[in-house]
């Protein structure tokens, strides 16, 4: 016997399972079109590989992931590419995003299939890769690709691999069917994954009210090292967070990943499709999917195509169209209304709700929290559901992010026992996003600050530098003058034939000189506006003169840097550099002195003044 | 078609706030039938008469404030506030005395705080205390005197007179000094078994009174078992009670014994129904054990040293203060912490 823990909080709503475990897992019969979303999980969205027009077979790629997180999309059956373009796609938003339709032509023409078997003689790069290939992301919450999962890093071994089958949502038996009448496909998709991290323990977890697939999941574990914890039934033990600490007593760090603690949970769904790449060689195209509810008249779990539309499942299930009030995907716990029926499902889609207004009803007026803490009682991650709420209500997002908001899994058991029927999750959703955007805000605003500073640092070094050449110019001007004088005095001593160019000379000579002590005047002034400590202040300012210094300091090693950049590619300002270095020195040198002295008088000035 | 949007969770749980008080006034009835069969129909009247005050008060705040009047009077909580104070008042407290409480327990504490769920203190009690200081005579001398009902104690029509009279005081046979009361000023004087031959004590702890808080503990076991409270507050109350009992009250010839201080008085009804308000309680479990123990400590306090009998209203709110304090330090260690984040954002981050 499996040793359990239990978690903190959680709650028993009405399972309403039956309902759809009564018949046997269907197979959907072919819609008419097939709607691929490009994005259908967390990641990057892929990109259409094939153009309107194509055909393409049953199991061939048509968009893939080429920069950053994701997986490719492979056509679920074959048929012509008819469109690619904007539909609604199946998300709480009820937005729309780039889709792939395609029109099946009936043949179901599969591309060459390339089962490996003997996988084991293969490498594990080369299986991960593989299962990159096949599209297969987690069918549970939020599609995580599934070959990154499997590669977690080399400091987190992974001892315990966990197979979610849990299921403890309501009305959801997607994994509770697979299990009933496909736990050999189940058990075999768990050891290749067990065959990829080597674990040094592998358990499935599955909840005490789906006794028939225990059954089934028990005849299939005989005589393997795979245990099966049955564990009490109770909302949300099959939160991954939840899952983790019943198995193993462990919890998963806060901001951390199962793989922190060496732990790893898969999905039933997942391990399906894993089976089915490996021992069939097919790629993700179809999915277990619960479509239940009173509005339809024969609830129960189909075979389904990634793509099918959901209003073609409803129909499959006898749809009584005017019954709908709520159509939910996902659990009725955590999944969220849809706006039309036209969406697709998608790899991550398990469960469709139709149901009627008596059956999820709407919410009595929301009424004052009376603190009565059954909200916090229901909590699994022990957090303070009130605080949360006032503080979320108040916008006093700090507050909130210390009671640690960002911990909520948004399971919702708070908001079902609420008996002043206060939303609470879609309070602490709102938190979370306004949180997320001030984040984003404040990161622009650093940034932006970054960029000016950056530009302000250039445009005076460029200002620098200007005044270095202009200097040098005005040297190897003053040097050619001073050649031509000595030429022009050595041609009058030779004659007075040139006494009108001579004259000229000594007036373009005067107003060389003049310009010069101009610019020597200014650059004093320049010098005593940079440093004013040096005038007769008072109280010499400390501050800015320390700032003066490390500012001066900071330079110097950016001129440094630079010189030696410049050495390094033998660039042509190598000595420009090498002289603005030395002025950067300088200057270091006399704020430090300005510093001392400053210091010093300041010194005097308290000598002088405690007398007093 | 259009179809209802919602956001999760999408299935709830049928029990709202105005059955959960639904299910105190309803788990209170044994102790006020108790109450009514050991002391006459004075405690029945009043909480009648208290509840209507309660509603009728509730009502006019409400509409002044321009809030939906049967939508906040559905939520039953001025109907409990009304019930408490008709519970703990003396039974022949006169018919203002218990008007005044009431009102000011729902307009004072409760509306002008900004109404339910936002009030600090336990309105019912602010009534009580309110009540008690202004008018110590009505409220100490109205104690009817342990008479069954049908056998010995006024009839329904003489306590309803001696309730709606103008009067401080009523009959003086009627009347007579509470257990905790006689104990309390005469045990200075007298050993512990000649306090105890007063008629107020009886042949068991004290006469009615244990029947009373048997029946309010009975009733606070079913709220607890229904989960609409948590052990955690009475156990530490009681718990807060009975140590300081022992420590310093052993010698019952000094100081009121352990059995006393659980069975007479307002000590059930207030561990089970007047400290659990969960608007001006602690609400960390840990919160609420300090909660609960600060009041049963206090209530020793001021029984033993203090000057009035019995204490349960001004411990109750003297914990009321410390509340936003308690809370303060002690947030449950969420999932994945080492460690609970005590106090203000940017310390103590842990």
């Amino acid at each position: 016997m499996t040793q359990l823990w239990d978690f903190s909080g959680g709650i028993h709503p009405a399972e309403n399972k039956h309902q759809s475990t009564a018949r046997p897992i269907r197979v959907a019969a072919l819609p008419e079109h097939l709607i691929l979303p490009l994005q259908q999980h967390i990641g990057e969205p892929a990109t259409a590989l094939v153009k309107v027009g194509d055909r393409v077979l049953k199991g061939e790629k048509v968009a893939d992931v080429t920069n950053g997180l994701g997986v490719p999309v492979h056509a679920p059956t074959s048929g012509i590419i008819e469109s690619i373009a904007q539909l609604p796609v199946p998300h709480p938003s009820g937005m729309t995003d780039w889709c792939i339709t395609l029109r099946p032509d009936g043949e179901d023409q599969w591309v060459e299939l390339q089962p490996f078997a003997d996988y084991r003689s293969l490498e594990r790069d080369q299986v991960l890769d593989m299962i990159r290939d096949a599209g297969i992301a987690g069918l549970g919450g939020a599609g995580f690709p599934t070959d990154i999962k499997l590669r977690p890093p080399r400091d987190r071994k992974v001892a315990t691999l966990i197979l979610n089958g849990a299921e403890c949502e309501p009305y959801i038996t997607a994994d509770d069917m697979t299990m009933r009448e496909r736990a050999e496909e189940v058990l075999a998709g768990f050891k290749v994954m067990a065959w990829l991290l080597r674990p040094e323990r592998c358990v499935i977890g599955i909840e005490d009210n789906k006794p028939e697939a225990i059954a089934a999941l028990r005849a299939a574990t005989e005589g393997t090292q795979i245990e099966l914890a049955v564990i009490p039934t109770k909302y949300p033990s099959g939160g991954e967070k939840q899952l983790i600490q019943i198995l193993t007593g462990m919890e998963v760090p806060s901001g951390g990943i199962p793989a922190d603690i060496g732990v790893m949970c898969q999905n039933i769904g997942t391990a399906v499709a894993m089976s089915q790449l490996i021992f069939e060689g097919k790629p993700l195209i179809s999915r277990t999917i619960t479509i239940t509810g009173e509005a339809v008249r024969e609830p129960g779990n189909f075979e389904a195509l990634i793509g099918t539309p959901v209003q073609h499942l409803l129909e499959q299930a006898s749809l009584q169209p005017d019954q709908v009030n709520r159509l939910v995907m996902g659990g009725p716990m955590m999944g969220y209304t849809l706006t039309t029926t036209a969406v697709p499902i998608v790899k991550t889609s398990n469960c469709v709700i139709a149901a009627t207004a008596s059956e999820l009803p709407a919410p009595p007026p929301e009424q004052a929290c009376i603190r009565c803490g059954m909200c916090a009682e229901a909590c699994p991650m022990e957090l303070l559901p009130q605080q949360l709420f006032w503080y979320s209500k108040a916008t006093e997002f700090e507050k909130a992010e210390h009671l640690n908001l960002f911990d909520c899994i948004e399971c919702g058991a708070c908001s079902y026992v609420c008996p002043s029927s206060i939303p609470l999750v879609q309070y602490y959703r709102y938190a979370k996003g306004e949180i997320r955007v001030q984040r984003a805000e404040q990161l622009k605003a650093d940034r932006a600050r970054e960029r000016f500073e950056a530009r302000q640092e250039r445009l005076e070094r460029e200002q620098q530098e200007k005044e270095l050449r202009r200097k040098e110019r005005a040297k190897a001007a003053a040097e050619a003058q001073a050649k031509k004088k000595a030429e022009a005095e050595k041609a009058a001593a030779e004659g007075e034939a040139v006494d009108e160019r001579s004259a000229k000379s000594a007036l373009v000579q005067q107003a060389l000189a003049r310009k010069k002590a101009k610019t020597e005047a200014a650059a004093t002034a320049k010098e005593l506006a940079a440093a004013p400590a040096e005038s007769a202040v008072e109280k010499p300012d400390l501050e800015a003169l320390e700032k003066q210094l490390t500012q001066a300091q900071a330079k110097l090693e950016t001129m440094q840097g630079m010189l030696e950049d410049a050495k390094a590619q033998q660039a042509d300002n190598v000595d420009k550099l090498e002289r603005a270095v030395a002025k950067n020195h300088d200057r270091v040198d006399r704020t430090q002195k300005a510093l001392t002295e400053a210091r010093e008088q300041l010194a005097r000035n308290a000598e002088t003044q405690t007398p007093d | 078609m259009a179809f209802a949007q919602q956001s999760s969770p999408h299935a709830r749980r049928a029990r709202s706030t105005s059955q959960v008080m639904l299910w105190v006034i309803l788990a209170a009835l044994p102790g006020l039938l108790a109450q009514t069969l050991f002391f006459g129909w004075g405690n029945l009247i009043n909480v009648v008469w208290c509840i209507a005050v309660a509603l009728a008060s509730e009502a006019a705040i409400l509409k002044l404030r321009n809030k939906p009047i049967a939508f906040f009077l559905k939520d039953n909580t001025a109907a409990v506030t009304g019930l408490l104070l008709g519970l703990s008042l003396p039974q022949f407290a006169p018919w203002w005395v218990s008007g005044i409480a009431v009102i000011s327990a729902i307009v004072m504490a409760k509306q002008l705080y900004g109404g339910l769920g936002s009030n600090p203190f336990n309105p019912a009690m602010v009534g009580y205390a309110l009540v008690l200081i202004s008018f110590p005579v009505a409220m100490t001398t109205n104690w009817a005197e342990p008479a069954l009902l049908w056998q010995g104690a006024p009839s329904f029509t003489d306590t309803l007179q001696a309730i709606a009279s103008a009067q401080l005081t009523v009959v003086d046979g009627w009347t007579m000094a509470t257990p905790l009361d006689e104990y309390k000023h005469k045990i200075g004087s007298l050993t512990a078994a000649e306090v105890t031959s007063h008629p107020s004590f009886g042949d068991g702890v004290a006469r009615g009174w244990e029947w009373v808080n048997a029946a309010f503990l009975a009733g606070g076991l079913v709220l607890i078992g229904l989960r609409i409270i948590t052990w955690h507050i009475p156990v530490s109350f009681l718990a807060g009670l009975g140590v300081m009992s022992l420590a310093f009250g052993s010698n019952a010839d000094q100081y009121a014994p352990l059995s006393l201080h659980l069975l007479a008085g307002g000590t059930m009804l207030g561990a089970f129904f007047i400290a659990t308000d969960p608007v001006s309680a602690a609400t960390s479990h840990q919160g609420k054990l300090i909660y609960g123990a600060g009041i049963g400590v206090l209530i020793y306090l001021i029984r033993t040293w203090g000057s009035y009998p019995d204490a349960v209203a001004f411990s109750v709110l003297l914990m009321n203060f410390a509340v936003p304090f308690i809370d303060h330090y002690t947030p449950p260690r969420t999932y994945g912490h080492h460690k609970a984040r005590r106090g203000a954002p940017g310390r103590n981050q842990g």
